[in-house]
């Protein structure tokens, strides 16, 4: 490269109009051992440009994010639980009807049987109904209470003597 | 859209992106911290990558002003920390240290320059992208990248003249 031509370029250069192209070249040309002196400032520059390229990002990137993960996994249970609920509930099918109308067949059975628990309810509440009836007690001791207002006459009369 | 082409689309400008924020946050720890954060941004919005017109573009732009977001955040106005990226042990020769020199002043030079002429630096001068691009990627237009390029190169060279000088003349 024609030392002139360099120097145009320099111009150039500083100025901002140089292409990409001429800029290589001026890095060509400051990356060989010897320059003319008078160009030696812009050595440690082009050098430092070509450098400082080199750098590289070493960090790994943790690209897998927590979230792909839990719905994979949210994927699989429920594939299980729907597997286990349908091996589960077959049996259940084939007494579906016994469920749906209860035990008995015969009304009058059914019946029969509602009365006899209706009677049990009644029975026991009857039960808790009498415990209920020591309360009169209660009453019966409010009335003997009533004497207290013998005092209170007897007290009323005093004062007014 | 699986993680292999996620990762094709990524990988060609990982490293751009992580240059791109060591330039403005010059602590290497910071900037892998911010390019990790960009791209796993642009992994959680992978169904809309392909409305992008050109993803190389949007990430630098997200780079950008991720870095810029660091930078006002109150975490770094409260605690000024002077990143050093700390070499280890193997000491260079004396010569290395001669010859290297130079190439840090550079580097020091372009750390003391207004954010947006380093931007320009960055993305013209060490990753050669075309003033178009860089126009799109910061919003500026044509004329004003170019004349923040011109400013900052002939502010390099200025700085570096003096420093070579120093003492001499």
């Amino acid at each position: 490269m024609v030392l002139n031509n360099i120097e145009k370029l320099l111009e150039k250069y500083e100025n901002g109009d140089t292409s990409l192209k001429e800029e290589q070249a001026l890095k060509n040309y400051f990356s060989q051992e010897t320059v003319a002196p008078h160009l030696e400032v812009y050595k440690p520059m082009f050098a430092y440009f070509s450098v400082s390229k080199q750098e590289q990002f070493t960090k790994d990137l943790p690209l897998k994010t927590k979230k792909v993960f839990t719905y994979r996994w949210i994927a699989v249970a429920a594939v299980a639980v729907l597997v286990v609920m349908v091996y589960f509930k077959k049996p259940a099918v084939s007494t579906y009807q016994e469920y749906a109308y209860g035990t008995y067949n015969n009304p009058e059975d059914a019946f029969n049987e509602v009365t006899k628990q209706l009677a049990m309810i009644s029975n026991h509440f009857n039960k808790g109904v009498s415990t209920v009836n020591y309360l009169e007690e209660v009453n019966k001791g409010t009335g003997t209470l009533g004497y207290l207002n013998e005092i209170g006459n007897a007290t009323s009369i005093i004062f007014k003597k | 859209m699986t993680q292999t082409e996620f990762l094709n689309i990524v990988m060609p400008f990982k490293d751009k992106v992580f240059r791109l924020a060591k330039r403005l946050l010059v602590s290497t720890e910071e900037a892998e911290d911010a390019t990790q954060e960009v791209l796993l941004k642009l992994w959680s919005n992978k169904t809309k990558i392909e409305d992008y017109k050109n993803v190389e573009a949007f990430s630098m732009t997200m780079t950008k002003n991720f870095c810029f977001d660091k930078l006002k955040s109150k975490q770094a106005q409260n605690l000024k920390i002077v990143h050093n990226n700390y070499e280890d042990g193997q000491t260079p020769l004396q010569k290395q240290i001669e010859l290297n020199d130079s190439v840090h002043w550079v580097a020091k030079i372009i750390e003391d320059l207004p954010e947006q002429q380093k931007l320009v630096i960055q993305l013209r001068d060490i990753e050669a992208y075309n003033l178009d691009e860089i126009a799109k990627m910061l919003d500026m237009n044509n004329t004003a990248v170019r004349v923040a390029l011109s400013r900052a190169r002939k502010t390099i060279r200025e700085k570096l003249t003096s420093t070579h000088n120093y003492g001499v003349k």
